[in-house]
């Protein structure tokens, strides 16, 4: 046999991350064109300033919560209530920072809350059989009602200089919160391709069934995917609460959850499940937020900021879609070299 | 000479760096039933592709009655007289019988559906098959061979005068398949012309008036049934001469077990509703067979062997030590495999490669934090691919792209991988085709003298009289007797598969 080789498989994942890419790469090129200091960055007190650099910041979040939906989605399940553990992990820190205990057990209860948020939603998903939708949903209504008990109904202002840090703090420069979620990206590639971990993940996703009876644990598999991505929402909502300074109990991970599925499908991970791309997760996070960012910049009101961004989820579903794809690689090549 | 049903002269279809059909005639007459054959990859599929509208032909003229055709879909070549029925039942469990015969043309009026006129047509298109079922009934709640006769009622409930049957038996016991028959030679007799896809030669030779064998995506001829040896018939399909010790047998006489601590044995095992209590012992460098009709138990004995479902009565030892099977990861452990019959459901992963589907199994074993390195994982592919013959145009292919007889022997290289002792194989040579069955035939035999234990179940029997030296029949979920050594033929099983002692 002749040695096995490599290119085939990577060449198909990148073909996937290539068009999420290639979005972003226009739209930072549009942004360029009609406001050209948009792609300035600035140092400023040793600190880099810049549009780029606050779309990282911003994005951060979206990042965090997206890259825990990845695997949740990979086992072909989905994830609702990240929103509402923002909000939840938001409240506890701010609530622990006001009674003044430290920030190590700030940082440690909310992303405990994280956790047992997760592990009840693999409970209910994978031990019990609940579908993936309604028993997220569960916890995404009642999650918000928590996360008010939690502040007591109020927005609770956050006054801790180290907790600020953590979003809003500069490190030899660079923004620290961008750095840390990249260090959570790094973390999570080397646990699940360095291990077996993402190969047992794709094999639940493509086929529970077929792994249940080639000896996998597909129940445990399943659950750990959602506790992962209650973790990453809790990480996520300390994030939140430390950007704003604040825990508001009704406005924390509004929506979040959405954005988090789109960076995900973006990035060419399947809704059905299956093969999962954390790098194609980062682009696509980063594509929403520069769009975002965007759509800020040139004043469109954010009631319908919606809008364009439903546009560029469709263009960047049709680019990946197997049907429309050849077609228009097909047509591509056909302008290159005319018959 | 009366004009042909369907006449197809010079067929082509390439796929990107294949060429699946190259120049092939074929035509089927009124009243007749017209065999398919080839190995896998040899073009039926494509064959029945391009018929049936689901892929367009590069090349060729197509005639139904004399007309010229081009169906472009399988909508368009249903309206034309040209009905299908898959293998795997293209139908919907959930819906009842009525709603899929009738899906997708219902009898109503601006979306509002007409429920009696749905019943009623779908009693008049059972009836024409003699079939007795319940038009309510839901479909999934039904036995596979009353699927396939529901899906071939849906295909006749349009103006269908031939009737494309791909692989219709593969999933049916002898019963069955003598009801099936029936069932065609009646529509026969009704002047329909019926394609018969197969790799069943026992088949081929019961039902069929003339047959058509591919090789290679080309035509090797049509002939008569009657007058064309099966031994002739085979080499034509594999394109080369067979010589009568392919079909050895490859078993070895039962040995002396008196003494010795079976690799597993279970005694009064049961699982209430599904399998009556039963003993069964499977000793080292032994293939016991599990014969029996479909739905007599065999594949729900090997599902609480390999800790799938649990038992309610009954115990379990391996090497001798009692255990407790709660999942198939328990039994892994242990030193089990199981290959599942169903391929599709229960055994490939579909999305990912060759590579990942092997080792899938041994790397559950050893748990995610014990990965196998890429390296040992391309030489085990290489390992397997090279041992078992898999085709693959290389390890990263998605195993959905394989042929069904490489997928399969990609799941014995999964289960080989992990080095059992004890293997359960369900049906592992249904749907292949014969070079790879005698392939598989050839790789028990070998396991067999390596020292595993292997439990065979299939649903031919002169399979397993060729391959078992010892077989334990279940009827009705039950042990309704075992043959070995001079009784092991295939007229002693059968007769305990019917129940019947005495000859009729």
């Amino acid at each position: 046999m002749t040695p096995p080789e490599r290119t085939p498989l990577s060449a198909r994942r990148q073909s996937v991350v290539v068009w999420p890419l290639a979005g972003l790469a226009a739209l930072l090129v549009l942004n360029a064109v009609i406001n050209p200091s948009f792609l300035k960055i600035t140092l400023l007190d040793g600190h880099l300033y810049g549009v780029p650099v606050d779309i990282l910041v911003q994005g951060s979040r979206t990042l965090l919560v997206a890259l825990g939906m990845t695997l949740v989605i990979a086992t072909g399940g989905i994830d609702l209530s990240v929103g509402s553990v923002v909000a939840i992990a938001g409240g506890v820190c701010a609530v622990l920072l006001q009674a003044g205990h430290g920030l190590g057990l700030t940082l440690g209860a909310a992303l405990a809350t994280g956790l047992a948020a997760g592990a009840i939603n693999g409970v209910l998903v994978a031990r019990f059989g609940l579908q993936p939708i309604v028993a997220t949903l569960i916890l995404m209504v009642a999650g918000r009602g928590v996360a008010q008990l939690v502040v007591d109904g109020q927005v609770v202002l956050i006054a801790s200089p180290s907790f600020d840090f953590l979003a809003n703090g500069f490190l030899a420069g660079l923004p620290v919160a961008p750095l840390w979620v990249g260090a959570c990206y790094l973390a999570t590639h080397l646990l699940v391709r360095r291990t077996a971990l993402g190969l047992l993940v794709e094999a639940v996703g493509d086929n529970e069934r077929a792994s249940h009876f080639a000896g996998l644990a597909a129940t445990r598999i399943k659950a750990m995917a959602y506790v992962f991505c209650g973790a990453c929402a809790s990480l996520a909502g300390i994030l939140t609460a430390a950007n704003v300074r604040a825990a508001d109990a009704y406005r924390a991970g509004e929506n979040m959850e959405l954005d988090a599925i789109f960076a995900v499908v973006v990035g060419g991970t399947a809704l059905s499940g299956g093969r999962f791309l954390i790098l194609g997760t980062a682009v696509g996070a980063l594509l929403i937020q520069t769009l975002t960012t965007t759509l800020y910049n040139l004043g469109v009101p954010p009631a319908i900021a919606p809008v364009p961004k439903a546009a560029l989820i469709l263009g960047v579903a049709f680019l990946q879609s197997e049907r429309v794809n050849p077609w228009l690689t097909g047509l591509l090549r056909r302008r290159k070299e005319p018959a | 000479m009366e004009p042909a049903l369907l006449e197809l002269r010079g067929v082509g279809k390439r796929f990107p760096g294949v060429v699946a059909l190259d120049g092939v005639d074929f035509s089927v007459r009124r009243g007749e039933v017209h065999a398919l054959l080839g190995e896998n990859g040899a073009g039926k599929s494509t064959l029945i592709k391009v018929l049936t509208g689901v892929h367009p032909a590069d090349t060729g003229d197509f005639h139904l009655e004399g007309r010229r055709i081009r169906p472009r879909s399988p909508r368009e070549a249903e309206e034309l007289g040209i009905s299908t029925v898959y293998q795997e039942v293209n139908l919907v469990p959930s819906l009842s019988v009525a709603e899929n015969i009738t899906l997708g043309r219902q009898p109503g009026w601006a979306g509002l559906l007409h429920w009696r006129a749905i019943r009623d047509r779908a009693r008049r298109a059972l009836a024409r098959l003699d079939l007795e079922c319940d038009v309510d009934a839901e479909l999934g709640s039904l036995s596979v061979a009353h699927q396939q006769m529901v899906a071939i009622a849906r295909a006749l409930d349009t103006s269908a005068r031939l009737l494309v049957l791909d692989e219709p038996t593969a999933s049916l016991d002898e019963r069955e398949v003598a009801e099936l028959f029936k069932v065609m030679r009646k529509l026969r007799a009704d002047g329909f012309g019926i394609v018969f896809v197969t790799h069943f030669l026992d088949q081929v030779y019961a039902v069929t008036d003339r047959m058509t064998v591919l090789r290679n995506g080309r035509l090797v001829g049509t002939y008569v049934t009657s007058e064309l040896p099966r031994l002739a018939l085979v080499g034509r399909m594999l394109g080369r001469e067979i010589s009568a010790s392919d079909f050895a047998p490859h078993a070895a006489p039962p040995m002396e077990t008196a003494g010795r601590t079976p690799l597993l044995s279970a005694r009064q095992l049961g699982r209430r509703g599904v399998i009556g209590p039963l003993d069964l012992e499977l000793q080292a460098g032994e293939v016991t067979g599990l014969g029996g009709l479909l739905g007599s138990g065999r594949t729900e004995t090997a599902r609480v062997l390999f800790g799938i479902d649990p038992a309610d009565t009954g115990d379990i030892h391996v090497r001798g030590e009692p255990v407790r099977l709660r999942s198939p990861r328990d039994a892994v452990r242990l030193g089990l495999a199981f290959c599942s019959e169903d391929r599709k459901a229960e055994g490939i992963l579909p999305n990912l490669s060759v590579r990942e589907n092997l080792v899938l199994a041994l790397q559950g074993k050893r748990g995610a934090f014990r990965p196998l390195a890429r390296a040992e994982q391309e030489q085990l592919c290489a390992h397997y691919i090279q041992a078992l013959q898999i085709k693959t145009a290389d390890i990263e292919t998605p195993i959905k792209n394989l042929s069904g007889g490489n997928q399969q022997k990609v799941l014995l290289a999964r289960w080989l991988a992990t080095q059992p002792e004890i293997i359960l194989l369900d049906e592992p040579t249904r749907g292949i085709d014969i070079g790879a069955k005698q392939e598989i035939e050839g790789l028990i035999a070998r396991l067999r003298e390596q020292g595993l234990a292997v439990l065979f179940i299939s649903s031919e029997i002169d399979e397993v009289v060729r391959t078992c030296s010892r077989v334990l029949v279940l009827r009705d979920r039950r042990l309704s007797g075992h043959a070995a050594g001079s009784g092991l033929s295939v007229e002693n099983l059968m007769r305990l598969m019917a129940g019947t002692h005495d000859t009729p």
